[in-house]
Order: structure tokens, then C-alpha cells, then sequence
């Protein structure tokens, strides 16, 4: 079977949508020459109108997107990185997200923001390293986190296609990810639709973006000796409760990890929402970056403040007890 | 030293220093890479020559000539780019947020166009506190698109305050050619707040220097905010990545046109020979020991990756509990 990565799943997401609609079209920096890879080969296929490189003006951009959004539009923009979220926060939380709404639900705005290499790349310090998928879920934003190049094909189809603004956080620590797949079995994946990639009857590990892949380590080197279910949400917000709750019936067990900062990041309200409603076996974990954390530039110190596998293991083993 | 030495082996130091951390990267030791100052040395020389140690400066993504002008240990620098503990930020900041408060160096500023308005902050404090401080904030064509620093520009003017903005025209943000980003003009952009704006040659440090004293002069008699676009062209690449990926924007001939006038060549042609060959002696042995020094240093401990996050020493809650 042929090679997906990563990264060729955006791109063919997006030429396939681009194909299919001629009201997709995509705003970014550098995104002619594809710096990041996701526009590879777009402007040449689409053009300069629908590809359109844009001045260092995220905040205009980004409220530029929801303008062409009410026009017609369905644009997605591409991040070079995750704090420019900060910078366009405004824009996002307090425009683009309120408009329904607030026009008594005459206004629809179809935006995508993808964020290619979320998180950590290691290397390139407090500034650059941040992943704040769980503030987006805060303010309501629908919200998706891919692990694997399919699940980041089907939700950015779906992303685009929904009426919504939705944001697209494709972690560095899974862009590099690679799969065989039948090109023909590509899939949009609905929104709020978990995936279990390990099944098992222990314990269930809620993982999110490229810490799936960490989870599913742990199980294989706790098999036989621990059962641990994987359960991947991929889409943070909307949240697959009832697929998260099914699993927690069998297992009554329930590990998070999660690459945000731990004061109100997406783990503490998976663990609320299942204590909410079920009586656990055990005490619950969270594996998250430490509060207020700022990356420190050091490679030792970069992975220290990041959850790890090890981490995880543990965790699982206590609540296994 | 001659002034016109001392511009010499400043950009010599840096021309230098960046070569010698671009073989660093090459060989793993500088993670994350860097964003070369080759070719646009002479701005950072030119206008640090004209500040007093006790003067401000705020510097950016591609920040090793500001920080090495404005006077910086070249081996704590390169420590720092290298993740030591003896580094200037003590491992935490590295390439794109190197600072020495101790000599005036605000810090580096990986988000482009912030570091505008931080400079004009601390030199409205210290216009406050009674100082004759000057502050210089250096940035790229690309900031000129940021809403923030045409904000500032208002502040700026408004209240009179001691800072100077250096604009390095360089041609490109990142692949993006200066004149498919900027409407208008950038020295228009600073004019139309009340600024005094001109565009000097921004490869001659003599040049650059004698406009940096003309805008310091104005900064320190209470003439208020100047600007001084200087034209100047990037040797290298954008950041270290390209060395590999290769990205196609620029064509080579065009590069080689771009790099012919050469601030190292035309400041040493200034300086008789054996003058300029001892300076570049002199030069190479400071390094020697500053790459030494950076080799032999320690890493910082793990468990302290989050020192430092707040003033008062309060420690953040870990990832696990
Ligand atoms: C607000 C913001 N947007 C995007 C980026 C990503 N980025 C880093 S450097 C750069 C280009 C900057 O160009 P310019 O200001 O001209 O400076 P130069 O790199 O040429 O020195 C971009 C887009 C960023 N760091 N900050």
C-alpha cells in the first residue's frame, strides 16, 4: 500500500477540498514556496488568487478570512506558529466565533486555522513552542487534534467543509508520522468522533495529538501484564463523551495526557466530566506540562517540562493497582 | 582604536561569530538552528557605536549582531546558543531571545514586531525617571505590516519619547519580497505618525553610524522619535533550515549580485592591511575561546528547567502529581 505522511495528508486534504469547492482558498505566510510543506505544489495548481501569500499581518489576516468567510468564502489560514495564536486571539475568540450568535444566526463563518508543528519543535524556545488547543476548546472554538496522517486528512476535510470555525493543531511531535493507506479509504472524520487505537480492559488512556503515540508505547509495553485501552478523542471540542464513557464502564480506570499546561487544560475536564458521572476504581491521573510552563530553550530542559512515556507508564501502573 | 577599526572588528566579530555558529548548528550542537545576521552587519555596528553603554536596544529573531554590537561576551553568547548553563540567558532563552540586561540589551524577540513597543515602554520610563537614556528597537521590512508597531509609532510621537526605530530592509521576510508586503512606503509609514523617517545605505557602517548620530542626538536633546530605514541584503538564509531544505525564492545569481557590496569588505578596505590582519587574528582566537568555552560549560540541570519562571520564585505546579 502506498505512503501517507503526515504532512502530504494536509496537502491532499486541501487540494481535494480546493478541487471540490472553488470557494476554498488559503492565506499564509510563505505559503507559496510551502515552507511548512502543507501548500506544496497548490499555488501552481490554483493560482495566487487562491493561495495567497500574506504581509506579516496575522491580526488583519485573520479578520480578513472572517469578512471573506461572510462573503462566501471558506478560507483556511495557515499559522507559522502556535503563538501567533496569542496575537490573534481577538480575532478568533471575541469575531470570528461570536458572529452567529450575535446575528441571530444570519451570519455563518467557515474558517479553518491550521497550525502545522504545534507544540514543541525542540529547540526553538518559550516563544515558539507553545500548544494551546485547550484555550480554544475553552472558548468554544471546535477544536481538532490529528495523530495520525489519516485522522489529519479526514478532519481537515471536515474542518473545511463545516460552517464553523474550526482550529487544527497538527502537533510537531506527529507531523513526521507516516502510514500505509488505501488513497481510495481517505474519509472526512466527523467532529466529536474518538478513535480507540488499543483496545483493553484495565485502564483507559485518554490521549491527545502526538502523545497517541506514547499511549499506544505504554500499552504495548504493559501488555500482558496491564490492559490498556487507547483512546484517541481527535477532536477536542466537540469531545466524544459517549464513546470516552463507554470505554470508562468497562475499564473504571482513567489516565489523561495531555501536552497542555495543567491549570485548566483539556485533562482536568476530561477527568471532571468522568467523575461527574461515574464512580472510578481509582483516583484518576493527569500527565500534562507543568503550570504556567514557558519551554525553556536547553534540549534537557525543552523535554523536561513535556509529559512523557515514562511518565505515563507510571501513572498507568498506580491506577492499575 | 580608530573608529574606524573599531567598526571593523565589530562586524568582523560578527561575520565571524555567526560562520562559526552556523558550523555549530551543522554539527548538532546548536539545536534548533539560527536566523544569520550575515550581510546586515554594519546596521547593528553602526548604530550601537553611536549609544552610550548605559542606552537601550531591543533586538529580534535574527539578533546576534544587535547583541554582540550592543557589547556582549561572545562566549557567553555562544553558551547560551549552545543551551549552557553559563550562557548569557542561562540556557533559557537561546538564539531568538538572547538578553544581557546588564549592558542594556532588552532582549532578542522571536515574534516580529513586538519588541517595537517594549522599547518605547522603557524609554518612556526612563524619560520619566529623569535619564538621557536612548532606546534603538531593531526590526526587520517585515514588521512594518504588524498593527503593533504602527501603534507604537503613535505613542512614539505623540509623547515625544527617546527612541529610534531601525527598519533593516533586507528585501525579504522570509520568502517574501519587500515590495509585494509594504503599500506605500516604509519610511511613509513612520512620517505619517509625525516621525522624522529617512533611508540610508545600510552596507556602509560609516553611513550607518553617521545616521545613528544624527537620530541619538535628536533622541537625547528631547527631539523625540526618529526612523531610519536602512537598505541591506541577507547573504544567508532565512534560518539555518534552508542550508537543507532549499527553499526556491531567490535565484542564486541573484544572491551573488546581492552580496557584492560587502560591509566586512567595504569597512576593511578602509584599514591598513597588517591593521585588519591583526584584528582578524585577534578575532580568531576570541572565538576560539569563546567555542571552547561554550563546549566545556554544563548543561543546566533538568530539575531547574523552571526556574526562573516567576519573580518572586514561586514554583509551578508539576506535570504529575
Ligand atoms: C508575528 C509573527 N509572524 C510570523 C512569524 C514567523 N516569522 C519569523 S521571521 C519571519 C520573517 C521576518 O521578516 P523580517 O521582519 O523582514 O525580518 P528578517 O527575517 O528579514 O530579518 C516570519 C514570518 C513571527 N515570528 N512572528
Amino acid at each position: 500500500m502506498p505512503i501517507l505522511s503526515y504532512l502530504k495528508a494536509l496537502n491532499r486534504a486541501l487540494a481535494s477540498e480546493m478541487e471540490r469547492d472553488p470557494a476554498v482558498c488559503v492565506f499564509g505566510e510563505d505559503i507559496r514556496v510551502a515552507v511548512s510543506n502543507v501548500t506544496t505544489g497548490l499555488v501552481k495548481k490554483f493560482g495566487p488568487e487562491r493561495v495567497v501569500d500574506m504581509p506579516i499581518s496575522e491580526q488583519a489576516f485573520t479578520s480578513f478570512a472572517t469578512g471573506a468567510a461572510l462573503a462566501g468564502q471558506r478560507p483556511v489560514i495557515e499559522f507559522q506558529i502556535p503563538s501567533l495564536l496569542f496575537l490573534v486571539f481577538e480575532q478568533i475568540a471575541n469575531q470570528a466565533h461570536k458572529f452567529s450568535l450575535m446575528t441571530g444566526g444570519q451570519a455563518k463563518v467557515p474558517v479553518t486555522y491550521l497550525l502545522p508543528s504545534s507544540g514543541s519543535r525542540v529547540g526553538w524556545a518559550g516563544q515558539h513552542s507553545d500548544h494551546p488547543y485547550s484555550l480554544f476548546a475553552h472558548v468554544g472554538i471546535k477544536t481538532v487534534v490529528p495523530a495520525t496522517p489519516t485522522d489529519a486528512y479526514g478532519l481537515l476535510v471536515t474542518a473545511i467543509r463545516d460552517d464553523d470555525p474550526v482550529i487544527m493543531f497538527a502537533p510537531a511531535g506527529a507531523v513526521s508520522r507516516r502510514e500505509d493507506v488505501d488513497f481510495g479509504q481517505l474519509a472526512p472524520v466527523p467532529l466529536g468522533s474518538g478513535r480507540v487505537h488499543r483496545s483493553g480492559d484495565d485502564v483507559t488512556v485518554v490521549a491527545v495529538g502526538h502523545l497517541v503515540h506514547e499511549a499506544i508505547a505504554v500499552a504495548d509495553e504493559l501488555a500482558g501484564n496491564i490492559s490498556v485501552e487507547v483512546f484517541d478523542p481527535r477532536s477536542l471540542y466537540p469531545f466524544d463523551w459517549a464513546g470516552l464513557t463507554a470505554s470508562l464502564e468497562r475499564t473504571r480506570r482513567l489516565v489523561v495526557i495531555d501536552d497542555s499546561n495543567r491549570t485548566c487544560g483539556i485533562g482536568a475536564e476530561i477527568i471532571a466530566t468522568m467523575v461527574e458521572q461515574m464512580t472510578l476504581a481509582a483516583p484518576p491521573k493527569r500527565v500534562t506540562r507543568p503550570d504556567g510552563a514557558v519551554l525553556p530553550f536547553a534540549r534537557s530542559l525543552d523535554l523536561a517540562v513535556q509529559p512523557t512515556r515514562a511518565q505515563l507508564r507510571a501513572a498507568v501502573e498506580e491506577v492499575a493497582k | 582604536m580608530s573608529d574606524a577599526a573599531a567598526l571593523y572588528r565589530a562586524v568582523r566579530l560578527i561575520r565571524r561569530f555567526e560562520e562559526r555558529a552556523i558550523e555549530l548548528v551543522r554539527s548538532g550542537v546548536i539545536v534548533g538552528g539560527i536566523h544569520p545576521y550575515i550581510g546586515q552587519e554594519a546596521i547593528a555596528v553602526g548604530f550601537c557605536a553611536a549609544l552610550r553603554p548605559g542606552d537601550l536596544i531591543t533586538s529580534t529573531h535574527r539578533g546576534h549582531g544587535h547583541v554582540l554590537a550592543k557589547g556582549a561576551d561572545p562566549s557567553r553568547m555562544l553558551a547560551e546558543l549552545a543551551g549552557r548553563s553559563t550562557g548569557l540567558n542561562r540556557g533559557r532563552g537561546g538564539s531568538m531571545h538572547a538578553a544581557d540586561f546588564s549592558i542594556g540589551i532588552l532582549g532578542a524577540n522571536a515574534i516580529v514586531g513586538a519588541a517595537g513597543a517594549i522599547a518605547t515602554g522603557a524609554a518612556w520610563a526612563a524619560q520619566r525617571a529623569g535619564q538621557d537614556k536612548v532606546v534603538v528597537t531593531f526590526f526587520g521590512d517585515g514588521a512594518v505590516s504588524q498593527g503593533v508597531l504602527l501603534e507604537t509609532f503613535n505613542l512614539a510621537s505623540l509623547w515625544k519619547i527617546p527612541v529610534i526605530f531601525v527598519c533593516e530592509n533586507n528585501g525579504f521576510a522570509t520568502t517574501m519580497r519587500t515590495e509585494e508586503a509594504v503599500a506605500g512606503s516604509i519610511t511613509g509609514r513612520a512620517e505619517a505618525f509625525g516621525i522624522p523617517a529617512r533611508t540610508v545605505d545600510g552596507m556602509d557602517p560609516v553611513t550607518v553610524l553617521d545616521a545613528a548620530r544624527a537620530a541619538v542626538d535628536l533622541a537625547r536633546s528631547g527631539g523625540g522619535p526618529s526612523f531610519v530605514e536602512c537598505l541591506t541584503y541577507r547573504f544567508d538564509a532565512h534560518h539555518t533550515w534552508e542550508h537543507a531544505a532549499r527553499p526556491r525564492y531567490r535565484t542564486d545569481e541573484e544572491v551573488v549580485a546581492g552580496s557584492t557590496r560587502d560591509p566586512m569588505e567595504i569597512q576593511g578596505s578602509r584599514l591598513p592591511a597588517d591593521l585588519r590582519a591583526g584584528i582578524d587574528d585577534e578575532i580568531e582566537i576570541l572565538l576560539e575561546e569563546a567555542v571552547r568555552f561554550a563546549l566545556e560549560s554544563p548543561e543546566p540541570d533538568e530539575h531547574e528547567a523552571l526556574d526562573y519562571l516567576y519573580a518572586d520564585g514561586m514554583r509551578a505546579r508539576a506535570g504529575v502529581a
